[in-house]
């Protein structure tokens, strides 16, 4: 079973004729009482949203990016991506400082403000269901194929047949293919949609290069400081146990032998 | 005289009573009905005054600690020394302020220790974790000299004295890493940050404006403290900081201009728009009206110049890091992020019990060596007594 290649979704605008069974369905599997039609903005007990723009339906929902930002920036690895491909959350882990929240270039994951003991919510790709060897629930209940569950690898093959099949339809771009290193859900659209949030400016290089182009030089920036501090520790005490065996005084004032404090 | 000041020391008791009591109840409110329930933070805004204030100002406005810390150990430029101790004391108040603020911030504050056993080595918020945990350890340590001093503790004094260079050292090194990885935290963001804040070099940014800005709060400190204990200014000493300050005040104006105009961006910094305006108060504030004023000898040399120089950089520096952490978010987040009265009055009451700590730490450690020394008084009665005796000039 893990050996298996990583899964994905695929949300194709075009075929999409906006029921929102695949907001329902979220709805009804995590047991959140809510009204589909209503579900325009993601939140803490809403996984998925459907909206309408230029009669186009767009979904939203957590990317399950291949290399996601959010676990590179949780600092006690309570974001991980799965062998299996969703990227899943581990409350008993979390510390609640919401970085995952702000470094998150789709800005998914929400946050219980109301609550004592609050937890990160979004998407998890119905782990469990997969691990049961079901389909993510929205992609079960889609009625037209616009919502398709598979690896992502299949998912990609689909999505260029369709876009080759009908070109007219389709925009020759599957958005999610390479953006930000790529992502596990995929989306078709029939012209440029920027509302899906794939910035063009930010690239194909996953965005935790970022801050990790830093982070890792960090061990030599210490030993290196660490280095230099202690010579120019030496060098200056140095100088006014020079200046003091010669009779006069360091050139910053007092010697270091005189000292009180 | 005496009926004058008993009344603001009633007027400013009473406001320290209140802001404790409101924030008694704030706080029971926010650990028992959520965040959402005293701040204005959402899923749009997840970070806000608490972490632009309490912990990004914070760790800042506490570096004066490492700055002289190095200035007079490893450079063994003993004449600073007499500002050393108030340095370690308000930085190592400043970190157990940022660290109780985090608290406050954190969703899950009991799961404060999570980082140390459970650490993510790609995440920079890790980092931050243990470096400022390591470094409040070590302010602690370098702070307990002076408490084993009044205790009459000699044996762990001299133990203390003698590991001071390898802890200062360790303490440096600590800083360099944290001050400089606060701005490390925001390279993730750059389709959220404003142009005109990110920047690939935002780690150097915010490693020197902390150097910066830790000189800035030793002048101020002093002046402070001066009025607020009646001592005499050691200005020679201040002048000389203040001549370092506006050396590193160039490097830094040096930096975010060249940074700008090579990323072609600058000329967004002269628009109209919400964020251009912001920029320019930060940067006139903070970097040109201060820069301008301490190149002149006679203004650093004068206790009211170097003061008021001095008190423009930390404001410049606030409105910096408040820049980074909300107004450079507005423009992709959409809407805007204001403080709730609840955020912002628990803030408050953080740094009253700071001053109120300072204050009372000032009274029983030997913190400016060369003073005599008065008599402790209560920590209620000290408490009360602190913004009356900072802000009131009267007194002296």
């Amino acid at each position: 079973m893990s050996s298996k290649e990583p899964t994905g979704l695929l949300f194709d605008m075009v075929e999409c004729v906006g029921c929102r069974n695949c907001v329902k369905a979220c709805m009804e599997s995590h047991g959140f009482a809510g009204d589909p039609e209503g579900a325009t903005t993601l939140s803490a007990t809403c996984y998925t949203t459907m909206v309408v723009e230029d009669d186009y339906p767009i979904r939203n929902m957590c990317r399950h990016c291949v290399q996601p930002s959010c676990q590179s920036v949780c600092p006690v690895g309570a974001l991980k991506r799965t062998e299996e491909g969703p990227v899943v959350y581990d409350a008993s882990k979390c510390i609640g400082c919401r970085y995952c929240m702000v470094a998150c270039p789709f800005n998914i994951p929400r946050y219980e403000w109301d609550k004592a003991v609050p937890a990160v919510r979004k998407c998890d790709m119905c782990i469990d269901r997969q691990r049961e060897g079901r389909k993510p629930a929205c992609a079960e209940a889609c009625p037209k194929g616009a919502t398709v569950f598979g690896t992502r690898k299949e998912l990609l093959a689909e999505a260029w047949k369709r876009i080759k099949k009908s070109p007219r339809d389709y925009y020759p771009h599957v958005y999610g293919e390479h953006e930000l290193g790529g992502t596990s859900v995929l989306f078709l659209a029939p012209h440029e949609v920027a509302s899906l949030g794939y910035k063009a400016a930010l690239g194909n290089e996953p965005l935790p290069k970022l801050t990790w182009q830093v982070l890792s030089k960090l061990p030599g920036v210490g030993v290196v400081s660490a280095a230099t501090l202690m010579a120019i520790w030496w060098i200056t005490r140095r100088r006014d146990e020079v200046a003091l065996a010669e009779g006069r005084v360091g050139g910053n004032g007092r010697a270091r032998h005189e000292e009180r404090n | 005289m005496t009926n004058q000041i008993d009344s603001r020391f009633g007027f400013w008791r009473g406001t320290f009573y209140l802001l404790l009591g409101v924030g008694l109840v704030l706080t029971v409110m926010r650990f028992t009905q959520g965040l959402g329930s005293v701040t204005n933070l959402s899923d749009r805004y997840p970070w806000g005054l608490w972490v632009g204030f309490d912990l990004l100002c914070g760790v800042g406005l506490a570096a004066g600690g490492f700055v002289l810390t190095a200035t007079v150990y490893i450079f063994n430029i003993q004449r600073f020394k007499p500002v050393v101790r108030p340095a370690v004391l308000t930085a190592f108040l400043g970190y157990v302020m940022v660290v109780t603020a985090l608290l406050f911030d954190l969703g899950k504050p009991w799961n404060i220790w999570h980082p140390i056993v459970m650490g993510n080595p790609t995440s920079v918020m890790f980092e931050v974790a243990l470096c400022v945990m390591s470094y409040t350890a070590v302010l602690a340590l370098e702070f307990s000299g002076m408490v084993f001093e009044r205790i009459g503790w000699k044996r762990a004094w001299k133990v203390q004295k003698a590991v001071t260079v390898p802890l200062v050292i360790f303490g440096v090194v600590l800083s360099t890493f944290h001050q400089s990885s606060l701005g490390t935290l925001y390279l993730i963001v750059p389709g959220k940050l404003h142009a005109l804040w990110y920047t690939p070099v935002l780690p150097i940014v915010f490693f020197v404006s902390s150097a910066m800005v830790g000189l800035a709060m030793v002048i101020v400190e002093s002046h402070l403290s001066a009025r607020a204990f009646g001592r005499q200014l050691e200005m020679p000493l201040l002048s000389d900081l203040g001549r370092v300050l506006v050396g590193v005040l160039g490097v830094y104006l040096v930096l975010r201009v060249f940074d700008l105009a090579y990323r072609g961006v600058i000329g967004q910094a002269f628009g109209l728009t919400y964020e251009a305006l912001l920029f320019q108060l930060e940067f006139a504030v903070g970097i040109l009206v201060p820069f301008a004023l301490l190149s002149f000898p006679k203004v650093r040399a004068n206790s009211h110049g170097l003061y008021g120089s001095a008190l423009l950089v930390v404001l410049g520096f606030i409105c910096h890091r408040l820049n980074v952490s909300i107004t450079g978010f507005e423009g992709a987040q959409g809407g805007r992020y204001i403080p709730s009265l609840g955020e912002a009055l628990i803030t408050l009451m953080m740094i009253a019990i700071g001053f109120a700590a300072f204050r009372f730490c000032v009274r029983t450690f030997n913190v400016y060596p060369e003073e005599a020394h008065e008599p402790v008084l209560a920590p209620v009665r000290v408490a009360a007594e602190v913004p009356a005796a900072v802000l009131g000039r009267a007194q002296r």
